[in-house]
């Protein structure tokens, strides 16, 4: 049960996801207000900038900025894409948003697809989450069976078509021009920018597209006007946020609090450090967020300003928790798995890179590790970082500087002394299977 | 090459880009049929490319890229256990590890009876129901304890 938060508010686990359901918590409210009202385009995107919401995918754009972009009197189709397929590790916000409140989602879509004039829109959802999906084709069902979507919306000259699209597993599709290649039906491969997608972007037509989250705060924010939502966070850093949380805590999951709660908060929320253990580090913004040492995370506050003084970012919102248990070198080898995994093999930087610093990550980790292997490390990620079509590159670079960077010292030990500063019991039990009372 | 009810769900997703598009449809195809036939022949996928008007290069490409496809055959039951960092400091690795020891086989492998494979999985997106792991690309199943394991494991054996 979620009693807190703005998206989540009210929802009641899976009993409460219906269009009965969202209708009783007011849904759709604002989606009639503007059909029945005829609001300007212009009014529902100055509402929007005056909110100051900032894209939730992770790269925090001005949602308002950004359909401003919409060349709305170009003639031909224009699409809208919403961005669920939710891979970077530790993110699973978007998920809970489809399968407790699907219909914010269809109405922020409908909202968007009015304000830009687009008349189609795919929802692209993650590959391994086929319940989810499955859900949400129920919710357009019943959305388009009320008029809410599909030829003249409420009996108004509005039409809008909304689909899900049903990704496959490929990380590289949460990058929007991939996950365009992807509805086209080809390999989810970046495309070169510019051209932006707002002026050639699904099938080479004018196309927004924003994270689930986004989305699914756009009525909201309609209802209680830009300015209340902007207050509810602080400046620059506008409303409420999900923040995943998981790893080392008591209560893994997901929280809606306002961008700018203390960490120390969220940590409590969560149940606090698994164990009564002592905090080691924090990634606070999906996996390829710069990771930060406990002292100077204690310190931040959760909102996108905060965490990128403290020198990484606010990302997605995942916030992933490591204690005393946790070897970093170990942590770090994961990541780069993944990345190495991942990387589509456009680029050669990031194709041939992230091979690299998975396997001199990898050597460091099973006592092969050489002296000079951090300065390759850096020197790696110096020559992917800036040099490929999209930001999985960077994406695999941070998480190697920041490691390195923060704790260098535990990367010198592995090297010199072929083993963990952890001792291998200590992460064993630390990271044993471990499932909440609550759930 | 594939049943009638197959064909009306690739038709289903088909109807929903424009005319012009079909070949957007064809992840969807590509699931549709490796729910039918398990695992995605190179006759499955040509039968798709032609149903799509598509070159069999084309739908191969979409078919190695996404890694939810299998282009081998599996056991009836594919196991996908999420080992990735989030997953891994609550118990991941060792759900996977447990895995092995119950089923007697290693990542990428299949049990000598076809029953059951085991792979290892990147992000599913389910970070805090950790321990996690999908049945068949489409059944997640969360907070998986050796105990709730087991009970998985029991219950697929006699399917």
């Amino acid at each position: 049960m979620s009693t807190q938060g703005m998206i989540l508010a009210g929802c009641d686990g899976d009993r409460t996801w219906r269009l009965q359901d969202y209708l009783a918590r007011g849904g759709y409210s604002a989606l009639k207000k503007i059909v029945a009202e005829r609001i300007p385009q212009d009014t529902i995107i100055a509402e929007l900038k005056a909110s100051v919401l900032r894209g939730r995918g992770g790269a925090g754009f001005p949602t308002g900025l950004k359909w401003s972009f919409m060349p709305r009197s170009f003639p031909g189709d224009k699409y809208l894409a919403c961005n669920s397929d939710e891979g970077e590790p530790g993110t699973f916000k978007d998920r809970d948003i489809l399968r407790y409140n699907p219909h914010s989602v269809i109405e922020g879509m409908a909202i968007a697809a009015y304000a830009m004039g687009a008349a189609r829109g795919y929802n692209y959802i993650h590959g391994e989450i086929f319940e989810i999906y499955q859900r949400f084709e129920e919710a357009l069902e019943e959305a388009r069976a009320a008029k809410l979507i599909g030829q003249n919306i409420l009996g108004s000259d509005f039409s809008f078509e909304l689909f899900a699209h049903h990704g496959y597993g490929a990380y590289i599709c949460g990058e929007e021009t991939a996950l365009l290649e992807s509805i086209e039906g080809k390999k989810g491969q970046p495309r070169f920018k510019p051209p932006f997608p707002a002026s050639y972007g699904l099938y080479g037509k004018p196309t927004t597209i924003n994270n689930t989250e986004t989305f699914a705060s756009v009525p909201f924010i309609m209802n209680m006007g830009g300015e209340s939502f902007l207050n509810l966070g602080k400046p620059n850093n506008g409303g409420m946020k999900l923040f995943s949380v998981s790893g080392h805590v008591n209560r893994p999951g997901n929280y809606e609090i306002p961008l700018g709660t203390p960490f120390a908060e969220l940590l409590e929320m969560a149940g606090g450090v698994r164990g009564g253990r002592k905090l080691k580090a924090v990634i606070p913004g999906g996996s390829s967020a710069p990771v930060l040492p406990a002292d100077i995370m204690m310190g931040c506050t959760m909102d996108y300003d905060s965490i990128s003084k403290a020198g990484s970012m606010l990302g997605s919102g995942a916030v992933i928790v490591m204690d005393e248990t946790t070897c970093m070198v170990k942590a770090l080898e994961r990541l780069s798995y993944f990345y190495f995994e991942e990387s589509c093999g456009q680029c050669t930087p990031c194709r041939e890179g992230t091979g690299w610093l998975y396997r001199v990550v990898h050597r460091i980790e099973h006592g092969l590790g050489r002296q000079d292997d951090l300065d390759l490390l850096n020197s790696v990620t110096g020559n992917i970082m800036g040099r490929t079509i999209c930001a999985l590159g960077d994406a695999a670079s941070m998480p190697v500087q920041s490691f390195v960077k923060h704790f260098g010292d535990e990367f010198m030990y592995h090297i010199e002394n072929k083993k963990c500063l952890v001792s291998p019991e200590a992460q064993y039990a630390g990271s044993n299977i471990y499932v909440s009372p609550s759930c | 090459m594939l049943s009638q009810e197959s064909l009306q769900q690739i038709d289903r997703e088909i109807a929903k880009y424009p005319p012009d598009q079909k070949q957007s449809a064809v992840m969807a195809a590509l699931r549709i049929a490796q729910v039918e036939k398990g695992w995605l022949a190179n006759e499955t996928i040509e039968f798709v490319a032609a149903y799509l008007d598509m070159p069999a290069i084309a739908v191969y490409e979409i078919a190695s890229f996404y890694n939810m496809y299998d282009l081998e055959p599996v056991g009836r039951h594919k196991i996908t256990v999420c080992t990735n960092l989030p997953c891994a400091l609550s118990g991941g690795v060792h759900a996977a590890e447990y895995l092995k020891e119950k089923l007697g086989i290693g990542f990428n492998e299949t049990t000598p009876d076809g029953k059951f494979t085991l792979k290892e999985g990147e992000c599913m997106g389910a970070c805090g129901d950790a321990p996690v792991l999908l049945h068949n690309n489409h059944r997640m199943c969360s907070w998986m304890t050796r105990e709730k394991i087991d009970q998985l494991l029991a219950e697929l054996d006699g399917k």
